[in-house]
């Protein structure tokens, strides 16, 4: 064959090239796959501390209400009490404390307090310490979406690098992590969590991780692991004989490398349709867990804890709170499902 | 048969070796020095030196997994740290409680579903089947938690038709007054998931080639639909319905925190969070036990809806 014959070969698209062309005809993936950015975008801006940093500033008055419904007059009136009869009795000729109050009050005008004006009403309303739910509601999306993205990133390495050495090595190591798998599938799921929790929050890691949201990624990625285990696992199998890996083999590729850079690269449409739907299961984990008291520190925001202050709010009236969280989370669960539906589309079009 | 049965019962016994391995461990290497959590700061030397020989902890580390043996063969899992309740106690009086919500919802799940799947796998393709699963789609993205909150706030608080939350003594004042309100949520809330997931398994069996045979000599759709469909999709019914058992006896940990029912769930929740090792350790080691008898039993009941499966 000449040299001009080879290069006159059409030039096949590569594996991402392609899906990117599949992805970009579907509508409702591309539509999912801006407003996952736009979060992703949100959470770039709020881990920066360019938006929502001051959400814990007490901007208007508890359960100020959001600008279109306007302050709530309840009708109800401080009471006045009836000024006092009779005249006041100067008692500074008896008041021992009388001759320093003039140099309290020069002490005191030393330092300056601003009293903040607190408003009545805020763009979509307050809390029951009158913190803005705006800029609380994206700071609790900063907390979530990271919590979900980086359990799910831990998951998925764990579950695909387990999965990886039972399926290519099969044998003994097989063996060793089927037994392993088997046990953590028949634990149930929350117990299990629950287990780990209790051991994180009271043993000698807890100090090292003080119940911050570490607590909650390590609970998520240490149980959540076992499906894509399993999924790897079986694309390992069905790669491990192959003739691109028994060409790699020949020339000499070692273990590691068949391993993570011939086969990986061949099975990643599938590690990143798990991994993306873990995110989504793990970020509705985290609000169960925040309800329960297992979740994200009293001292951050996350949907989750925003949904649990909602319950008691409910009663008074007061769903600002609710709606916020709910919508902001369901937009986002939403957007991110579909996406992956149509990553799965776009990377293994066999499937279907 | 039996061959069958004995020897799933002996591959159980590496994996239910390896749970107990598991939570052992955890707990020993992970979990602290139980006699720190249980006397607080300003204990005595003498204090602590005599819990520690009244857990064993001042053992060698196989003898006290020994130990932990035999508490789970025993029952003797001793008492609460947090309230010296007898850990056998604890799950004698929280386990009926449980089975009092999670039965209805069990029932009541399974059957709406099968109906419902099936009436969307009967007009599947219309307006009416796409709109039921975009349904399930979104709601399937809101929190369990907001349903539950709008749930009872509507339910019960505005509408009061249930009481807010409550627990009482007698079993049929808590079926009748207590028990419907989370059972009609946690119900609601899975019909759409549950309801896709059923019409998938009787789309699978429509598309096969006796159910034309049978179109074809004439036999009514309600009698394909009930009588052939039915009966040719109970595997992979059967198959979920075994992965929601063991939660039947675990109960709903959301519910039960939320309406403050004193089930099994928010027994082990309290547990998580006042460090009361045993009884989660209890409740973790028995509900693994109990999903591998499910498991097993499931298997063999293929082998009674489906005489064609062999058992091997």
């Amino acid at each position: 064959m000449s040299l001009d014959a080879l290069q006159a070969l059409p030039q096949s698209p590569g594996v991402w090239a392609s899906a990117w062309k599949r992805l970009k005809g579907n509508r409702v993936g591309i539509i999912s796959l801006v407003i996952t950015l736009l979060f992703i975008g949100l959470v770039i801006l709020a881990q920066l501390g360019l938006v929502a940093k001051d959400w814990q500033t007490e901007k208007g008055t508890a359960f100020a209400p959001p600008h279109f419904i306007g302050k709530i007059v309840d009708g109800s009136q401080t009471a006045v009490v009836e000024g006092a009869q009779g005249t006041a009795v100067d008692i500074s000729d008896i008041d021992p404390l009388a001759p320093r109050y003039k140099e309290w009050a020069e002490r005191a005008a030393q330092f300056k307090t601003s009293a903040m004006e607190k408003s009545d009403t805020l763009p979509f309303g307050a809390d029951q310490l009158g913190r803005d739910i705006v800029s609380k509601v994206i700071k609790g999306a900063q907390v979530s979406i990271t919590v979900g993205l980086i359990s799910a990133l831990f998951a998925t390495i764990i579950g695909t690098v387990l999965g990886a050495l039972g399926g290519y090595f099969g044998g003994k190591v097989g063996d060793v992590l089927e037994w392993v798998y088997n046990v953590f599938t028949s634990i149930p799921y929350i117990l299990l969590m629950f287990s780990v929790a209790a051991v994180l929050k009271s043993g000698p890691l807890a100090k090292m991780f003080n119940g911050g949201v570490w607590t909650v990624i390590i609970i998520l990625s240490v149980v959540g692991w076992t499906g894509i285990y399993r999924l790897v696992r079986a694309e390992y199998i069905k790669h491990r004989s192959r003739e691109y890996v028994r060409a790699a083999e020949a020339i000499g590729a070692s273990h590691t490398s068949r391993m993570f850079t011939h086969i990986l690269p061949n099975i990643s449409h599938v590690v990143l349709v798990q991994l993306s739907l873990h995110v989504v299961s793990f970020i509705k984990a985290e609000v169960i867990l925040s309800f329960l008291g297992l979740g994200v520190p009293l001292d951050m925001v996350s949907w989750g804890t925003m949904l649990t202050e909602a319950q008691a709010e409910l009663v008074q009236g007061k769903w600002w709170q609710l709606v916020a969280a709910t919508a902001m989370m369901a937009t986002f669960v939403t957007a991110f499902a579909l996406l992956t539906d149509a990553l799965r589309d776009a990377l293994d079009p066999k499937l279907r | 048969m039996f061959s069958y049965i004995l020897r799933r019962v002996l591959q159980m016994i590496p994996t239910l070796a390896g749970v107990v391995l598991l939570i052992f461990f955890l707990f020993k290497w992970f979990g602290g020095d139980p006699a720190d959590i249980m006397v607080g700061l300003n204990a005595t030397k003498a204090q602590v030196a005599s819990i520690r020989t009244q857990l064993g902890l001042d053992r060698p580390v196989w003898e006290q997994l020994w130990i932990f043996v035999q508490q789970i063969f025993t029952f003797n899992w001793g008492k609460s740290w947090a309230t010296n309740e007898a850990i056998s106690e604890i799950f004698a009086t929280r386990l009926p409680v449980t089975l009092t919500i999670m039965i209805p919802i069990l029932l009541l799940q399974v059957t709406l579903s099968i109906i419902a799947g099936m009436a969307v796998a009967y007009v599947r393709g219309s307006l009416l089947d796409r709109t039921v699963m975009l349904i399930s789609t979104v709601a399937l993205s809101i929190s369990l938690l907001v349903y539950i909150v709008v749930g009872q706030y509507v339910f019960a608080f505005l509408l009061g038709w249930f009481p807010v939350q409550g627990w009482s003594d007698s079993l049929w004042k808590n079926l009748t007054t207590y028990a419907p309100l989370p059972v009609l949520l946690v119900v609601l809330v899975s019909l759409a998931p549950e309801t896709r997931l059923y019409r998938s398994f009787f789309l699978d069996e429509i598309g096969h080639d006796y159910v034309r045979t049978a179109r074809a000599k004439g036999v009514a759709e309600n009698t394909i639909l009930f009588k052939h469909v039915l009966r040719n999709a109970m595997i992979p019914i059967l198959t979920n319905v075994a992965t929601l058992l063991p939660g039947v006896f675990i109960g709903s940990f959301l519910i039960e925190a939320f309406f403050s029912i004193p089930g099994l769930g928010r027994e082990v929740v309290t547990a998580v969070n006042r460090s009361d090792y045993p009884v989660i350790q209890a409740a973790t080691v028995y509900l693994a036990a109990l999903t591998m008898v499910i498991n097993l039993a499931t298997d063999v009941m293929y082998k009674f809806v489906d005489p064609r499966v062999v058992l091997k």
